[in-house]
């Protein structure tokens, strides 16, 4: 069995975001860009099957759509464990087209499980995990919160308003995944950081592909009215402002 | 040419969420000159559908099919994108939860119909039709362009105020066509908490950091929600050291939430942790340190220690 993890590249989560001239894109000037937090936890979990010998998973290999400006990125990956890795030479333009660019490897490579997370923390779209599964016509399963292999079948936790349910899926399928698909994220050892330089990446050329959406323009959110304080000594007047002012009580 | 809704239904009843998305929807079919129609799948009373008239729905499709009785992102994608191309709607609405996100992409790519992803507010225009969208979790928001003649929006929960509506909905019953052999999931077990309030649906949320000091503290804090009719939530690294359960964890790896007052106490304010919380109509800060970032984006604030101010809390709420 291969497993193919998605990796978005995104500021670190605690970039302050400042936008270029025109407000159309972001500055990237001194931006420390990381793997996705959840592509991250999906990686580990990645690793975590394969170790599990009785899995049979041959490898565990990671895909990006970016610029050549990524690679560190996925040298990241590779790593932490990744056997290797897929680049589609290509701006992510929009999630479709992201997502049709997965699509087609995953065709030609021929991966039986696809990881996802549940959501990029610089797009925010949720969206490419089930396009990339709609564009190859496997079934989906999302807000996955664990998954194992029994019998040849996925098995899969779901997330749901109040609980949880557990979903089999036969391969090849798209889990889209969130908290609890692993614990901690696997760190790069010294040895996984010297054996990433050797890992091999393949380059694609995207295929042409007309994106659906377009960002036109980026804006700060609204800021917030100032803080107004209350005497520790008197807690009952916030009960009173959020009454009467808030009107929230 | 209606703009379509899809009201997901829990055992056969609406909640606020369902009723969020009508109210949207007819905001935007009221832009662009058409009605609402609302597609529902599962079994729901005749009475319960026609709540969704209230909020603007002039039209409810009911499909039921014993093949769709649990979600499958497949097969509910697939049976939407009939409905959807049988009214010949052009802007489709879905919720921005678990659901939606499983159900939204998969239908973008049959229709070929771009995702503006957690909107909360109506489109910012029509022709080119621009949305106004959440990015860099909270940090920033853009001004998203769909290019492709149909459109489909996912709204984030509380986020959008009710309208009610004195439409008279008509229902119509139909028979989806979904053969068993195509649906390729099954749910083999279900663990399900009823009778809680969920985090996701509640209004008020009283929430608890680290500097809760202990797992012990934790019932003024409960108790303040209760008396106020709130749920409980907390940051990430209370839900890690197993002092609150995970289902409570909010920020950028938790849950993402928009309650009218958010009430963080003990809490720093760190970028991951308001990612899930900036939405919130009011935050109210508790916090011990005079400088903790979380006063920056809460509207009031009581610099001193929690559990010395949250009882008091307590008594005044009761009085
Ligand atoms: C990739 C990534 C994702 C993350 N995702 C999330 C997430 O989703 N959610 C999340 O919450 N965090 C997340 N974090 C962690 C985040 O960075 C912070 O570490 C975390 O939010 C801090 O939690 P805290 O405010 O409870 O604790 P602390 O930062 O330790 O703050 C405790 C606060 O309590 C105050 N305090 C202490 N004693 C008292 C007292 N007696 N009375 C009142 N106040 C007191 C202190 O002044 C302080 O401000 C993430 C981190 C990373 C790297
Ligand atoms: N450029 C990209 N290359 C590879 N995978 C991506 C890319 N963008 C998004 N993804 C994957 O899709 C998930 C959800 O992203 P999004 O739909 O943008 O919220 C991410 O967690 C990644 O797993």
């Amino acid at each position: 069995m291969k497993i193919l993890v998605c990796i978005s590249n995104v500021p670190d989560t605690t970039t302050k975001i400042k936008f270029a001239a025109g407000n159309t894109s972001i500055d990237t000037a001194g931006i420390q860009w990381v793997i996705n937090p959840w592509d991250e936890l999906s990686l580990t979990r990645a690793l975590e099957l394969k170790d599990d010998t009785s899995n049979g998973i041959k490898s565990v290999t990671v895909i990006h759509v970016g610029p050549a400006a990524s690679e560190t990125t996925i040298r990241k990956a590779l790593a932490i464990g990744a056997d290797d890795a897929v680049r589609v030479n290509a701006e992510p333009l929009d999630a479709y087209y992201t997502a049709a660019q997965i699509a087609e490897v995953v065709k030609k490579e021929q991966f039986d499980v696809v990881f996802c997370g549940i959501e990029s923390s610089d797009f925010n779209g949720s969206t490419v995990g089930g396009m990339v599964a709609e564009f190859l016509g496997v079934p989906s399963v999302s807000a996955v919160s664990g998954i194992k292999f029994e019998n040849g079948q996925a098995v899969l936790t779901r997330e749901i308003d109040g609980g949880k349910e557990t979903v089999t899926v036969s391969a090849p399928c798209v889990a889209i995944v969130q908290k609890g698909i692993a614990k901690e994220p696997r760190i790069a050892a010294m040895r996984g950081i010297m054996m990433a330089r050797s890992k091999p990446v393949k380059v694609f050329e995207p295929v042409a592909v007309e994106p659906l959406t377009q960002v036109v323009e980026f804006e700060k959110p609204a800021p917030r009215a100032a803080c107004k304080y209350i005497d520790a000594e008197n807690p009952r007047q916030l009960i009173e402002l959020l009454q009467n002012e808030a009107k929230v009580i | 040419m209606s703009v379509l809704v899809y009201t997901e239904n829990w055992d056969g009843k609406f909640k606020k969420l369902s009723y969020e998305l009508v109210s949207y929807a007819a905001g935007v079919a009221k832009m662009n000159g058409t009605s609402v129609t609302a597609v529902s799948v599962g079994r729901v009373e005749e009475a319960e559908l026609k709540q969704l008239g209230n909020y603007g729905a002039s039209k409810i499709i009911s499909v039921t099919n014993e093949n769709l009785s649990q979600l499958d992102s497949q097969a509910y994608a697939g049976v939407i994108a009939e409905v959807a191309a049988k009214e010949g709607s052009k802007v489709i609405i879905i919720a921005n939860n678990n659901t939606g996100k499983a159900i939204a992409p998969r239908l973008s790519v049959r229709l070929k119909a771009g995702v503006g992803s957690g909107v909360s507010k109506l489109p910012v225009n029509h022709n080119p039709f621009t949305v106004y969208k959440r990015t860099y979790s909270g940090n920033a928001f853009a001004q998203l362009v769909i290019k492709s003649d149909i459109k489909i929006l996912t709204l984030a929960q509380n986020s959008f105020d009710l309208v009610p509506s004195s439409n008279t909905a008509t229902i119509e019953n139909y028979t989806a066509n979904v053969d068993g052999s195509t649906v390729k999931t099954s749910v083999t077990n279900v663990e399900k908490q009823t009778g809680k309030m969920l985090l996701t649906d509640a209004d008020i949320v009283i929430s608890g950091g680290r500097g809760m000091k202990s797992p012990d503290n934790w019932s003024p804090l409960v108790e303040l929600a209760d008396l106020l009719g709130g749920a409980t939530a907390c940051s990430r690294p209370v839900s890690d050291e197993g002092w609150r359960p995970h289902g409570e964890h909010t920020g950028q790896t938790g849950k993402i939430i928009a309650p009218n007052l958010y009430v963080a106490v003990g809490i720093s304010g760190a970028t991951q942790h308001l990612a899930g919380i900036s939405s919130s109509k009011y935050i109210v800060a508790i916090n011990s340190d005079k400088d903790a970032p979380i006063f920056e984006s809460a509207q009031y604030g009581i610099v001193g220690d929690a559990l010395k101010v949250l009882p008091k809390l307590v008594e005044a709420v009761k009085e």
